[in-house]
């Protein structure tokens, strides 16, 4: 069977931009495959080449056993992609809206308005899409791209800008696209998005991807990372820091952001001790290693959407 | 089901035919449901409505009131010397010419050119020993001075016929000169009507390719299963229909309420508008090719449209311009919309002054979309 995504050494320059530079992986079928990183890291053009919109300066890119560049209309069908809310035509309700692009694949009214229902916008179906909110704008997005049942979904950050609610209810008809059996491709720059959906993520910065597992194995990796914080302000940092290299406490990462003194080790008992000697344990807090902490090791610095 | 710590496979759904036996009853042609979109969302952009339908109705209501007083009976014009063609007229014909002008005998050339000048007379009329019957106006009524044209112009004509001892009709002449002349809005009405159907086809599709790249439906349409042949003809509909619609409406007010005179042929106007709008569309696609932002493509379809429109004579006659001039109204497609459909619309012509200009308005409307097709982008970069 073939994999449903294959991208090999693929490359893209932006004047003096290496937005993507050298990125390869493969996404079974059926798979929640996501792409984490912060903004700028080249999620989009790697979506943008993968979706056959762009061709890339060096690589090969293969969905569903195609080759997604030149357009393909044979695979055109078969995929459904994700826009920017607003790509949409002017002055026409979500109720036409949805319908025209369905037509445009072949799909009658009917399956067009069950998916409006489907994504929870069967009361605004006579919205004008201009009126409607972000978050059904990308409700609607995201059902003009599944209208005509694609087998592989592409979605480029569908919940920046939403309400938690909305982001929630969104992670929810996401969960069951692919439960249906959809590969979806989902980029993010949110840790705990890509923790709650994906099967498998790549972390990816500058362009290259660091790293590819699922969420819970690339935790795992880090050896049980601990990361504990106190309220800030009951010690000072140079002085923890001395305390605990005298403890031989193995520090990861030490930091204070004002609002708490966070360590992050593979050792919590002597840093435990030491901030219990200091009496320092006002707003303590102790909770296993994070998506971030991946980030944080892998780059070296935080991660910052 | 919580997918992050799933370790079932998921095994992909079987799906079959996509819509089955009822969506192919369903199936809508993208084409119609594309024109539809354009068409409703046109439909419910009043700037747009007002720019494509209405303003162009300002202007010809504007300046089909304001003429009805300048190019009522009785421009005064001067005559000097003897011009055989007036003062042999007689009977009705010679009633039907006072009733439009009135005719004041001078014999200083220089002195009447004079008063011409100063607006005194509107027009001095001589005729030389070669029988070339000449008119000299002022340029400071554009309107009226084109209405005088027309009335000479019938009047030779009339009397050249009367020449060659055909059944001379004299008396159905001079009421048709009347007709013709009197009324600014015979000649306002063709113009005007280029002018807004070239201003509708030329942002209209420039201002839609940029919107669809910047917004990305152009991208949409790229990704999905359907032709580009079916995007751009479902376009050319929409610009049809909304051409035909100005038309229409151009003609219904000026005939109804500024006594426009429709003339034989008038239906010839309809193809030609068609293959106008095309070679408007051709300028309009190449604005939305090369320009990145709306405001761009505004730009640039504005300082196409608004020279075209005043070298193609659409508010003004042209005859005086100097040469050059008119040798670059000569390139620009809307000249010979303007001077075919006046001919159609009111000055009797018939196919053969109609089909030349469809001709070339086809040619042009295909070398512009080629050049177009070339520079054409689907996306920013
Ligand atoms: N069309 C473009 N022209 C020039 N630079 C671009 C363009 N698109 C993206 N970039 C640059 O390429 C890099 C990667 O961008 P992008 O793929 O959009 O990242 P992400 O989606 O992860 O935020 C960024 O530095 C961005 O500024
Ligand atoms: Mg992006």
């Amino acid at each position: 069977m073939t994999a449903a995504i294959s991208a090999d050494g693929i490359r893209q320059r932006y004047g003096d931009v290496q937005a993507v530079d050298g990125v390869s992986f493969t996404v079974e079928a059926g798979e929640f495959y996501g792409i984490l990183g912060p903004n700028g890291a080249g999620k989009t053009t790697t979506m943008e080449i993968l979706e056959g919109v762009r061709k890339p300066d060096e690589g090969r890119v293969e969905l569903l056993g195609m080759n997604p560049w030149p357009r393909n209309p044979k695979l055109l069908p078969r995929i459904g992609v994700q826009f920017q809310a607003s790509a949409f035509f002017r002055k026409l309700t979500a109720r036409e809206t949805i319908r025209t692009f369905a037509s445009f694949y072949g799909v009658g009214p009917k399956r067009a308005d069950a998916m409006l229902e489907r994504v929870g916008l069967g009361d605004k179906a006579e919205s004008l899409t201009e009126k409607m909110s972000g978050g059904q704008a990308q409700r609607l997005s995201i059902a003009c791209a599944l209208a005509h049942d694609p087998e592989l979904v592409f979605l480029d950050e569908p919940t920046t800008g939403l309400d938690p609610q909305s982001r929630r209810n969104l992670w929810d008809l996401l969960r069951d696209i692919n439960a249906e059996g959809r590969t979806v491709v989902l980029t993010t720059h949110y840790l705990d998005e890509a923790e709650v959906l994906c099967d498998r993520v790549s972390i990816m910065d500058h362009g290259k991807i660091l790293h590819t597992g699922a969420p819970a194995a690339l935790i795992r990796e880090l050896d049980d990372t601990v990361r504990i914080s106190i309220a800030s302000g009951q010690l000072p940092l140079d002085r923890a820091r001395e305390l605990l290299t005298a403890a031989g406490a193995d520090i990861a990462n030490l930091e204070d952001d004002t609002v708490s003194l966070s360590v992050s080790t593979r050792l919590p008992a002597p840093v435990l001790s030491v901030l219990a000697e200091q009496n320092a344990l006002r707003g303590l807090e102790v909770r296993g290693a994070t998506l971030e902490d991946v980030f944080l090791q892998l780059t070296g610095r935080e991660f910052r959407a | 089901m919580t997918p992050t710590t799933s370790t079932e496979p998921k095994v992909p759904a079987q799906r079959g035919g996509r819509a089955g036996a009822a969506g192919e009853r369903e199936r809508v042609s993208a084409f119609w449901s594309l024109s539809r979109a354009m068409l409703l969302g046109m439909k419910r952009d009043r700037t747009a409505t007002f720019f494509i339908l209405l303003f162009p109705l300002v202007f010809l209501v504007f300046f089909g009131t304001v003429t009805q007083g300048s190019g009522s009976p009785h421009a005064k014009v001067a005559q000097v010397g003897a011009v055989k063609l007036f003062d042999s007229m007689q009977g009705d014909a010679r009633n039907g010419l006072n009733e439009v002008l009135t005719i004041t005998r001078t014999d200083d050339e220089a002195a009447t050119l004079e008063k011409v000048r100063k607006g005194d007379f509107d027009a001095m009329i001589e005729q030389g020993p070669d029988g070339k019957v000449e008119l000299r106006y002022s340029a400071a009524d554009t309107v009226r001075a084109g209405a005088l044209q027309g009335i000479l112009n019938s009047v030779v004509q009339s009397a050249n016929q009367a020449a060659t001892g055909q059944p001379p009709a004299y008396v159905l002449d001079s009421q048709q000169v009347e007709d013709k002349s009197l009324k600014p809005i015979q000649f306002l009405t063709p113009g005007l009507l280029g002018w807004a159907v070239a201003t509708g086809a030329v942002f209209g599709a420039a201002l839609t390719l940029v919107n669809w790249r910047k917004t990305k439906v152009l991208r949409r349409l790229r990704l999905a299963p359907i032709s580009a042949g079916t995007v751009v003809s479902s376009r050319v509909v929409v610009s049809l229909l909304t051409a035909l619609l100005q038309s229409a409406v151009f003609l219904v007010v000026a005939t109804s309420f500024f006594g426009l005179k429709l003339t034989g042929d008038w239906w010839l106007v309809i193809p030609l508008v068609i293959c106008a709008t095309l070679a408007f569309m051709s300028i309009g696609l190449l604005a939305g090719s090369v320009a990145k932002t709306e405001e761009a493509a505004n730009g640039i379809s504005q300082v196409i449209v608004l020279p075209m429109s005043f070298l193609s004579g659409s508010f003004f006659p042209l005859d005086d311009a100097p040469g050059w001039l008119k040798a670059i109204s000569e390139v620009m497609p809307l000249h010979y919309l303007v001077k075919s459909a006046q001919s159609v619309l009111t000055r009797g012509g018939g196919v053969m002054d109609a089909l030349p200009t469809m001709g070339g308005l086809l040619l042009f409307a295909a070398v512009l979309t080629a050049v177009a097709w070339k520079l054409f982008k689907w996306e920013d970069d």
